[in-house]
């Protein structure tokens, strides 16, 4: 039995049909994913079944009843729960409190927090969802405050959850264990809609996936007849190669070398201890190592946006260690940074003038202290075409774009600068595999040109796939050198782990 | 909204203003047979407690008595004197007051202005350059300070008595050395402090100022201060009965707290301007280009009237003797440092 | 398309949340018995009445913008300049220095004050940045503090130097004035003076340094995002203290054309002049554009000028205006237009994305 159906849903916004006439069967104690690009409308049909949004045309069935869903409260009546991709959770507030939150037992005018605690562990422990009901949710993990999310669902009794994009901020330790929570859900009789565009979860946990394009219903099939190369390219509309196509390296004289580097975090904790490295022209050189092992430290040093305590940091053998970020940039060096909200973009700014971030002060984009927009916006017109930028104009804020597009925004313009080396620091996070392609290319196009690229990524998948060699990062040292054609992930994944068996490569 | 339209509609207000140019137009009023007055009050505002109230009181008495039509104006900032000023002007008043010796910047400037009007300024004799059509009333704020001294040091317990003055200026010094040598008249060994909050209107410093003073050992406390005396009587109200006390200034402030007030240095504003006024309606006489200046003689000055609920007979008996004997010449008060050094020797 | 549907939004914020201000100050006349049509109508024709009233409200409205502009400046770099107030005081002392002090040629002399009002208020904004800079201590903190002493040294200097030991320094030589005749006649005698000049010109160069030039786009990358701007080679700390000088700057120039052109004399205060609080309200209002903080400059400085009037001639209090005022801000703040077709426009935003 269907327990919810939405038939031939429309739905437009100014400019933009988000969905159009998508049809959704989801059956009773299954876990069904809804796959599609970033825009692809996958948001808007859940905040249809939300009841955030009504839709223009179009039926809902909820265990086999039509509906009119008006608001949130009212598909909470209805058993539908929901998990944002950005948590709503009281921060000083315990992890009971979180979840009794609006809706709190109360036994003679005070709130019950024995029982709401007792019943908090039972559910908890029906479903395996272990956390603690009285931490405070500022003191858990991330992974420990989706659990609470769903914790608050299955308190208020939803039979019907949605999970939107779930995995985006979890490790992969944490994917694991979701994964295994959402199989105790549907055992115990819950169905489950999950919202990814990630093909391996679909392949690992679901019974059947809807595929949604660009607003359109394209499919709905068995996940046991299908495969990742097929999901891809339903999804996307086209083929899609996994494999990245490259020819062997063919490296040159060495443009990046770091000898004995220490760099502390913010606390002034050493998190890189005497590194050595070395990236030669025409090579791409991973990274590979459990986050926090100093990675991200180790790159903003490189860029000058962290001081170095110690040790040496050469650029085509001239010092660049402790120079300030402009005149790294200006030394050649292109860096794709790895929060690219936080660093890459100006987000209010427009797309054209992200693109001259770090040349608006050069001819020809100044001359003197006066900006010159027209070249600017020819320079930004040209880059948003080669690198298909997808966007309504150059004059739009970068706000406004997709993540994917966004990215894109930011590999053109260090691209285009032609520099001797690229740091590329977890290039393709939180994208869907057309931008993942699309980055993948480029990134090897770079190499081919004879340029240096650094790539650092903490999908094991993608160091492993693009890299010539790998240098496997523990504790803020390199703890050993890997090739990626003739290593084992296992392998790597040991030494990721501080074991021993590195196996030096050197071409 | 794209730029050009701010700059359209800038533009637009812009002519507006050059439009209203032609507009503007005679808009004198008819010289009537009303007497009319305004005033305009410095930044303390109609309600102040203090001069500028009096001297309303002063409007208002003429409005009873002389069916005069009065209007006020309160100044927000020390640049909103002469428009004020100049409003009423244009408006053709009999005479036109300025309330307090902030005016004396402005008060020559629209006078200057507009010579066919007449003005008064409270509190300031303009250096001595008074202009023909300018009438400047002060007081003797010495001597009615000096019977608050003669008061203070009469019934001091502690043998200190403080005082808290506003801005620091020839005015207000006036207050502060005719208090100090009422007091050394009565009680040489008794101490006065002095301080100065620089402000007329921050209560809340006139309150910690108070503060300090009552925990340094003084038990009445004098000021000269305006909007900060009301942090004065905040603080005294919350003290022993009986034991603590304020004295006002300006009007009878035992309102503000009648248990505590002790007496007021009543300064008749309200009297002053109501009997130039009365002068001027009735006998078409018009002091212009002079200084009026009043004191105990004139009853202008000295104790409110409620002052005998908590001074003594005795006291009050002593405060009509040195008040005659100031009527009498007898004793020269001093109105400043010098003086009262030779006062004291 | 978008940046233009969001600078409209702004605007009708704007304008929305003015009428709903003026009609909650009607609403509060209405209570205590005023006629609240007559008492708008004598406001704003008293504000422009006869010349001389245009001239006295063109008068107000000068300073309004050079403080609104040092706001606005500040807070696209992401500071949050609450020393205006003392930025201005110490441009009105600077001024008055050189105004009383030195003997130079008419003309000279006052652009010389009028110099020394901009340096001054920029000096006194650099030890803030300077201390946000290098050191992380917020702005405000160290603004509000540095607004008291501004205040004090001023009272102190003004006694002890500037005038023998009275409340107030003598006027300052016509040849250090801003006034200029002709211009005054032109508005009935009004002391409207070449302030306003002063102030358009610092608008357009706002404008200009702004949007048009390196420095400018260096100001504001960093007042969006400071992390960008640090990793795309700018100096976030030479922004701030840039920033912080430039608002200053605007400030001293309102304080020396207030002190050279309208008062002429520099008084002991005992409490702050507000003219600098108000640059809050303003840049608010005017959306930290040039051109809103010249309307939003106007629409108070109208407010200011015609609500005395509204007193002399309606007898309405002029603390209506204030509360006036007061809830155009709040509007504003809540932003009350947005609150209506908030929801609708962030899930439209975040369908995009």
């Amino acid at each position: 039995m269907n327990i919810v159906e939405m038939k031939g849903i429309t739905k437009s916004f100014p400019g933009i049909v988000a969905n159009d006439r998508i049809h959704l069967e989801v059956k009773e104690g299954e876990i069904h994913a809804l796959l599609g690009e970033n825009g692809a409308g996958k948001s808007t049909l859940m905040n249809i079944l939300f009841g955030l949004y009504q839709p223009d045309e179009g039926e809902i069935w909820i265990k086999g009843k039509q509906v009119q869903i008006t608001g949130p409260n009212m598909a909470g009546e209805l058993g539908i729960g929901m998990v944002h991709q950005h948590f709503m959770l009281v921060e000083p507030f315990t992890v009971t409190e979180n979840i009794i939150l609006g809706n709190e037992p109360v036994k003679g005018g005070w709130i019950d927090r024995d029982g709401a605690e007792r019943e908090v562990r039972e559910i908890s422990d029906r479903y395996g969802l272990r956390v603690d009901p009285r931490a405070r949710i500022q003191d858990i993990s991330v992974g420990m405050q989706q659990r609470v999310e769903i914790l608050k669902m299955l308190y208020r009794g939803a039979d019907i959850l949605i999970f939107d994009e779930p995995t985006a901020v979890l490790s992969p330790q944490e994917i694991q264990e979701l994964m295994g929570i959402m199989n105790n859900l549907v055992e115990e009789g819950k169905t489950i809609i999950f919202i990814t565009h990630k093909l391996k979860e679909i392949m690992q946990v679901c019974d059947t996936v809807t595929v949604i394009r660009r607003g359109k219903f394209i499919d709905r099939v068995k996940v046991e007849e299908m495969d990742e190369n097929r999901l891809a390219s339903m999804m996307v509309g086209r083929e899609v190669s996994f494999a990245v196509e490259k020819e062997a390296a063919k490296p040159k004289e060495t443009v990046l070398s770091i000898e004995g580097l220490h760099v502390t975090d913010s606390r002034g904790v050493g998190v890189v201890n005497g590194l050595d490295l070395e990236v030669r022209a025409g090579e791409i050189v991973g990274i590979a190592g459990v986050d926090g092992n100093g990675q991200t430290e180790l790159l903003e040093a490189i860029a000058g946006l962290r001081k170095v305590q110690k040790g040496k940091i050469q650029l085509n053998n001239s010092e660049i260690t402790n120079q300030r970020p402009r005149e790294i940039t200006e030394r050649g060096v292109g860096h794709i940074p790895e929060d690219r909200h936080r660093r890459g973009l100006v987000l209010d700014f427009t797309i054209g003038e992200n693109m001259v971030l770090q040349t608006y002060y050069q001819s020809p984009f100044a001359r003197g202290i006066h900006l010159q927009y027209d070249q600017i916006h020819q320079y930004a017109e040209r880059l948003v075409k080669e690198f298909d930028v997808r966007t309504p104009d150059i004059h739009t804020p970068a706000r406004a774009l997709s993540g994917g597009n966004q990215q894109k925004g930011i590999i053109a313009r260090e691209m285009d600068r032609n520099p001797d080396l690229l740091i590329a620091a977890q290039p393709t996070r939180g994208l869907d595999v057309g931008a993942i392609e699309f980055i993948h290319k480029r990134l090897v196009e770079q190499r081919d040109k004879g340029k240096a690229v650094l790539l650092m990524s903490l999908e094991l998948d993608e160091v492993m796939k693009l890299s010539d060699r790998v240098a496997v990062i523990y504790e803020g040292k390199i703890a050993g050198w890997v090739n990626p054609q003739t290593t084992t992930q296992e392998e790597v994944g040991l030494l990721m782990a501080g074991g021993s068996t590195g196996t030096e490569v050197k071409h | 909204m794209k730029r050009k339209s701010w700059g359209i509609l800038f533009l637009s207000i812009l002519l507006i203003i050059a439009t209203g140019c032609g507009a503007g137009g005679n808009q004198g009023g008819e010289k009537g047979e009303a007497f009319s007055a305004g005033l305009v009050t410095d930044t303390g505002g109609i309600n102040d407690e203090s001069f500028n109230q009096s001297a309303w009181d002063g409007m208002e008495k003429a409005k009873k008595d002389l069916d005069a039509k009065i209007k006020y104006l309160e100044s927000k900032r020390d640049e909103d004197y002469l428009p004020n000023l100049t409003r009423f002007a244009r408006e053709k008043q009999d005479i036109i007051w300025g309330v307090g010796f902030k005016f004396n910047k402005a008060i020559p400037e629209v006078a200057d202005q507009f010579p066919d009007h007449k003005f008064g300024i409270v509190d300031d004799n303009l250096g001595g350059k008074i202009p023909d059509n300018v009438v400047a009333v002060t007081f003797k704020e010495h001597e009615g300070s000096f019977l608050m001294g003669v008061i203070a040091g009469s019934m001091t317990k502690t043998d200190k008595v403080g005082f808290i003055g506003g801005i620091s200026s020839p005015l207000i010094k006036k207050f502060e050395v005719g208090f100090r040598a009422g007091v050394q008249a009565v009680n040489p060994k008794a101490k006065v402090t002095v301080v100065y909050a620089e402000s007329f209107t921050d209560v809340a410093k006139g309150r910690s100022l108070a503060s300090n003073m009552y925990n340094d050992g003084a038990d009445i406390i004098y000021h000269a201060a305006g909007g900060v005396g009301k942090g004065l009587f905040d603080e005294v109200k919350t003290r022993e009965k009986g034991k603590y006390w304020a004295i006002g200034v300006d009007l009878d402030q035992s309102k503000l707290a009648p248990d505590h007030t002790l007496t007021s240095m009543v300064k008749r504003v309200d009297v002053a301007v109501f009997d130039i006024m009365k002068d001027m309606k009735e006998n078409d006489k018009f002091p212009g280009g002079k200084q009026v200046e009043l004191g105990l003689e004139e009853d202008a000055v000295g104790p409110a009237e409620t002052s005998d609920k908590h001074v003594p007979d005795k006291i009050m008996k002593k405060v009509e003797d040195y008040k005659r004997q100031i009527i009498d010449e007898k004793i020269e008060v001093p109105s400043n440092e010098q003086e009262l050094k030779k006062f004291k020797s | 398309m978008q940046l233009i549907q969001r600078k409209q939004s702004t605007f009708l914020t704007s304008l929305v949340s003015v009428l709903l201000g003026m009609l909650v100050g009607a609403v509060m006349m209405l209570v205590a018995g005023y006629d609240p049509i007559q008492a708008y109508a004598a406001l704003l024709s008293s504000a422009f009445l006869m010349p001389y009233d245009i001239g006295e409200t063109i008068r107000t409205i000068s300073p309004l913008i050079l403080t609104g502009l040092a706001v606005g400046l500040a807070y696209r770099t992401g500071l949050f300049n609450i020393g205006v107030e003392g930025q201005f005081i110490i441009g009105q002392l600077a001024a008055t220095i050189i105004a009383l002090k030195l003997d130079l040629p008419p003309v000279i002399h006052a652009v010389v004050a009028v110099i020394a009002g901009a340096i001054g208020g920029a000096l006194w904004a650099f030890l803030p940045g300077l201390l946000k800079a290098t050191r992380g201590v917020h702005e405000v903190i160290v603004t509000i503090m540095m607004n008291f002493i501004a205040l004090y040294l001023s009272n102190v200097l003004v006694r002890n130097w500037l005038s023998a030991g009275a409340d107030s320094t003598e006027k300052i030589p016509s040849s250090a004035s801003l006034r200029w005749d002709s211009l005054s006649s032109l508005f009935g005698g009004a002391r409207i003076h070449m302030g306003i000049f002063i102030a358009l010109a610092s608008a357009l160069f706002m404008y200009y340094l702004l949007w048009r030039t390196t420095s400018g786009f260096e100001l504001r990358a960093v007042g969006f995002n400071p992390d960008a701007s640090e990793y795309a080679g700018m100096s976030v700390k030479r922004s701030l203290i840039l920033s912080m000088m430039i608002s200053g700057s605007f400030a001293g120039l309102a304080g020396a054309s207030e002190l050279l052109g309208t008062s002429g004399y520099l008084a002991i205060q005992g409490a702050h002049t507000g003219i600098g609080f108000d640059g809050i309200a303003v840049a608010l209002l005017g959306a930290n554009t040039p051109g809103g903080i010249l309307l939003a400059a106007s629409l108070f400085g109208i407010l200011t000028y015609g609500g005395s009037n509204m007193q002399f001639v309606e007898g309405v209090p002029f603390e209506v205006v204030r509360v006036v005022f007061a809830a155009i801000i709040l509007f504003v703040a809540a932003n009350i237009v947005r609150w209506g077709t908030q929801k609708f426009r962030k899930k439209a935003v975040k369908e995009h994305a």
